[in-house]
């Protein structure tokens, strides 16, 4: 019962979609009100079905009706409860339910808090979005249904995965289709505006809530995948340019490009082209992700066959979107000829610098992704393209980009001085290069002295801003202090990432028990082995016992672990993520007779990396609260 | 050129969808070419699967045609492809020499007094030394060798009637016959 | 436009910002490229190395050189047992006397380019290489086109 009225209720969206698709931009062409109107009870109704949906799929994993072939496929009655719902998007068809309710949520959020938008833009992007939702459900319905039944019922589930019986990696999707689905939004409502004829400073006013929302969630999103990455795959790897990591990447550098955009554009009415096309690329990345994830694309040698077919659909329906979007944009190019120009010396000059970089980054860590696939597809050859490709071209844009951030806000908005740009430059040069210096002779590296340096640029940077309105500190707007915090997140990442690519060091070797290993001022002794039985699975574990410089330090304990039902062996890592210093220990083969094989690591400031990202996730959050953001504003008093 | 300026991300856009497809049709980004065929079988020294004391050099390789199988009691398309290999045996056609690959020599008989043993020698790679240099990223994995000791060619998979039938049996024939 | 009637300040101006950028932006790319630069160079073969050294240059190596039946990572990271393998061949040629780029090579050779982490500078990645660098100029070109149209 339960999941046949789930797939009612999934085609009564994709019904109702289709109508909030046609019905609303007929009528805005017409100026029709009560086909207008229409769009948001649609959406309304589009989003309740869809939750319904969604929550009977969720009764059927928590009460494990394995006759529902996803819950047999994937679940298991001896799960917790909290992996048992978890579990719902873990898998291909229920991330797909997923990914269409959030865009049902942000489509339902129009009707809501979207009032102060003009009648035929607000029916227009809702139109869209009804576009999008029929695209995207249809899809859920025809090739990847969550609700097909199994007709032999099997006693229990084939057992989740063990990776996925995590937290980090539970929730870490969630955000992510928060963030990057949720940029759906600006897209609608670009193609709106593109329809509509009018990109402009009002336009984009209506835009930033949105950018900043679904910005700030990936962000969390990006954050907790690498946490995820990083305590689960066993050898401290927070980020390791691997394709799916890098299609979350660049909606976010395009997504960061465009809130920067929307500054500019909503203030000084320039650049409206940047503007719509950031708006329209980042989702439309957000689409090539979602492709590249489900379609195999991109898989290594000898992993599982992913449906082709599925590829084609969604390629299919990135191609009409975006397609489209692209199209739409030509046809209006000429009614966007930019309102003015802007003077390179100026915090809008700086901003336009600093959209051309990220949107320069963007463009390499695409080629860089996407480049072993062209290469293959015109010749045949196979190569790679790794960590270090990524590394060394990605952070010198980063590297300019920094330099910029730390000036840029300090210059006055439509027209500065060079004299000012100097006398700022003066004022934070030395501390730059008197930081470069310092950690350059103390801690043995350029590079890390760089990062150092440029984090200390940023925050010297930040605070002179800070400083400068320090009278007035108490009427600035949300929005200044979301600058603060989401500049000073990327200070402390900067530094943390710096930290942990330059100094941390790792050792490996056989160890016997009451062996030790010592690596800089860490000595690991592997105290002693155990191997039983839990759950679902038997362990090996092995405890070390850690000093630094002779004090006693908190042990970890590093698992081998085996899953009879999956046959599957994973390694769980033991470690201490401490405030400055995180150790590591990982265990491998081995035995009684010749020791084990163990792997040892020491990561400095390896926590600051998530707690920056936290921070300016946080700064978009805190700058949705801006007073000039407030839904019911509807004159352009800003 | 101005007015072809708005359509350069249209554009740009279809060149880039075109090249998904056709990424999507290649499906794999998996089978490597295999960067050895028509050189010399490496040179390689390793025992047998059930004698410690043996030593098979590639010399061994030389004088007739041989069809070398990389498998493992780890690897589950082996499973599928063995009723192949055992049906290939019994033609007769061709020497079949089995590369053990990363096993241990218990579970490696074991399997195959279970799924039975096609092979005229069994040659015991526990460490990968024969595989690196075969360029093999996983099993099975199948090398057609001449009677001099050539690589042929290079099957990553499993060996299906098909495969046999349309790409390798040719290509003994062909070899057979002295081209 | 307004031609000879630009004020000097502006000219300066414009000039002392974009020096300022391309000496900024060519010393965060030397600074930044430097050390990597550095480190290639491989170590030569010597009559006798160190453990520690082995162990080193082994780790240098096995950073660069792709696990091939992995998604995407070295074979210094991954846990598989070919990755294992490929681990302990590269120690065992750097004892034997091969340079850092031997190992390299003896791994290109019977994998192809796969293998190998960071993509050779070769005809089919001229365009992966120059493309970032050709973007930053083209990218600063505009600005300055871009910042002299004013209304």
């Amino acid at each position: 019962m339960i999941a046949e009225l789930g797939h009612i209720l999934l085609i009564t969206a994709l019904v109702i979609a289709f109508l909030q698709a046609v019905l609303p931009l007929w009528g805005a062409a017409k100026n029709n009100k009560a086909l207008m109107d229409f769009a948001g009870r649609a959406a309304l109704l589009q989003c309740a079905a869809i939750i319904g949906a969604f929550a009977l799929l969720t009764t059927a994993f928590v009460t494990s009706d394995f006759s529902v072939k996803l819950v047999a496929e994937h679940s298991h009655s001896a799960k917790p409860l909290l992996y048992k719902i978890t579990g719902v998007w873990a898998n291909h068809e229920g991330s797909m339910l997923l990914w269409v309710l959030i865009l049902s949520i942000y489509g339902a959020m129009l009707p809501i808090f979207g009032k102060a938008l003009p009648d035929t833009l607000r029916a227009r992007a809702l139109g869209i979005q009804g576009l999008l939702g029929v695209g995207f459900i249809g899809f859920t319905v025809f090739t990847s249904s969550p609700f097909l039944r199994l007709e032999n019922v099997p006693i229990d589930g084939n057992g989740l995965n063990p990776l996925l019986q995590d937290p980090g990696l539970a929730f870490h999707p969630p955000f992510l289709y928060l963030g990057y689905v949720g940029f759906s939004l600006a897209f609608s409502l670009a193609c709106a505006a593109l329809i509509e004829g009018k990109i402009d400073a009002i336009w984009a006013r209506w835009l930033r809530p949105w950018v900043l929302l679904a910005w700030s969630f990936l962000t969390v999103g990006i954050t907790l995948g690498s946490l995820w990455a990083y305590y689960e795959l066993g050898w401290g790897g927070w980020w390791m340019w691997d394709p799916v990591e890098n299609v979350s990447f660049m909606p976010w550098l395009a997504g960061t490009a465009l809130l920067h955009s929307i500054l500019v554009l909503g203030t000084r009415h320039s650049l409206p082209s940047w503007t719509v096309l950031l708006a329209i690329s980042t989702f439309s990345l957000s689409l090539i992700g979602t492709f590249v994830v489900r379609s195999g694309v991109l898989i290594s040698v000898h992993a599982f066959a992913v449906d082709p077919a599925r590829g084609v659909y969604i390629l299919s329906l990135l191609t009409l979107y975006t397609g489209a979007a692209l199209g739409l944009y030509a046809w209006r190019a000429k009614t966007l000829q930019a309102h003015s120009g802007f003077d390179p010396v100026s915090k809008s000059g700086a901003l336009v610098l600093n959209n051309l970089l990220l949107v320069i980054a963007t463009a390499t860590v695409f080629l860089g992704t996407f480049y072993p696939l062209f290469i293959d597809a015109i010749s045949v050859d196979k190569i790679t393209v790794g960590a270090p490709y990524f590394n060394k071209t990605f952070t010198p844009i980063m590297v300019i980009l920094i330099l910029i951030m730390g000036v840029g806000p300090l210059l006055k908005w439509e027209k500065d001085n060079s004299k000012n740009l100097l006398g700022y430059v003066k004022k934070l040069a030395p501390v730059f290069i008197i930081a470069l210096v310092l950690f350059g002779l103390t801690g043995g590296s350029w590079g890390g002295a760089l990062g150092l340096a440029l984090a200390v640029y940023i925050t010297a940077g930040t605070l002179f801003v800070v400083w400068r309105r320090r009278k007035v500190i108490g009427s600035q707007p949300a929005g200044f202090f979301g600058f603060i915090l989401g500049h000073m997140g990327m200070a402390v990442t900067t530094m943390a990432i710096t930290c942990m690519s330059v100094w941390s060091v790792d050792q490996a070797a056989r160890l016997n028990i009451g062996e030790s290993l010592k690596i800089g001022q860490h000595t690991f002794t592997l105290s002693k082995m155990d191997s039983d039985q839990r759950e679902n699975y038997e362990y090996l574990a092995g405890t070390f016992s850690i000093s630094k410089n002779g004090q006693e330090l908190k042990p970890v304990t590093a698992e081998q672990r085996y899953y009879p039902v999956r046959k599957m062996v994973t390694t769980e890592a033991g470690f201490n993520l401490g405030i400055k210093d995180t150790v590591f220990a990982a265990l491998s083969e081995g035995n009684k007779e010749k020791g084990w094989v163990v792997r040892v690591y020491y990561q400095p400031m390896v926590i600051w990396i998530w707690i920056g990202g936290i921070m300016i996730a946080l700064g978009g959050f805190v700058s949705l609260a801006d007073r000039r953001l407030r839904f019911n504003t509807n004159s352009d008093q800003i | 050129m101005n007015s072809l300026k708005p359509y350069i991300p249209l554009i740009a856009f279809v060149i880039l969808v075109i090249g998904f497809a056709v990424g999507l049709k290649q499906g794999d980004l998996r089978k490597l070419e295999s960067t050895l065929i028509d050189q010399p079988f490496p040179d390689f020294s390793l025992t047998t699967l059930d004698d410690l004391g043996s030593n098979i050099t590639e010399a061994e390789l030389k004088g007739s045609i041989s069809l070398i199988n990389i498998f493992g009691s780890w690897c589950v398309a082996c499973v599928q492809e063995h009723p192949n290999l055992m049906q290939i045996a019994q033609t007769n056609r061709i020497r079949l020499i089995g590369v053990n690959w990363r096993d241990s020599r218990v579970k490696g008989r074991a399997w195959l007094d279970r799924y039975g043993d096609p092979y005229s020698l069994i040659l015991f790679d526990d460490s990968s030394q024969l595989a690196i240099d075969l360029g093999v990223t996983g099993a099975p994995e199948t090398f057609l060798v001449d009677h001099e000791g050539r690589i042929r060619y290079k099957h990553v998979g499993i060996v299906t009637r098909d495969v046999w039938m349309e790409t390798l049996l040719p290509l003994i024939k062909s070899l057979e016959s002295g081209t | 436009m307004d031609g000879n009637a630009v004020t000097p300040d502006k000219i300066i101006g414009e000039r002392y910002m974009i020096r300022h950028l391309l000496i900024s932006s060519i010393f965060a790319i030397t600074l930044v490229s430097a050390p990597t630069l550095l480190a290639q160079t491989s170590a030569e073969s010597s009559v006798s190395i160190s453990e520690a050294e082995i162990e080193s240059r082994a780790k240098d190596v096995g950073r660069a050189l792709r696990c091939v039946v992995c998604q995407n990572q070295s074979i210094e990271e991954s846990d598989a047992s070919l990755a294992e393998d490929m681990r302990i061949l590269v120690r065992a040629r750097i004892r034997e006397g091969d340079s850092n780029e031997a190992v390299m090579d003896y791994m290109q050779s019977r994998y192809g380019d796969f293998v190998l982490l960071e993509p050779p500078v070769q005809k089919n990645t001229y365009i992966l290489w120059a493309f970032p660098f050709l973007l930053l100029v083209m990218g600063f070109l505009w600005f300055v086109r871009a910042a002299r149209k004013q209304t």
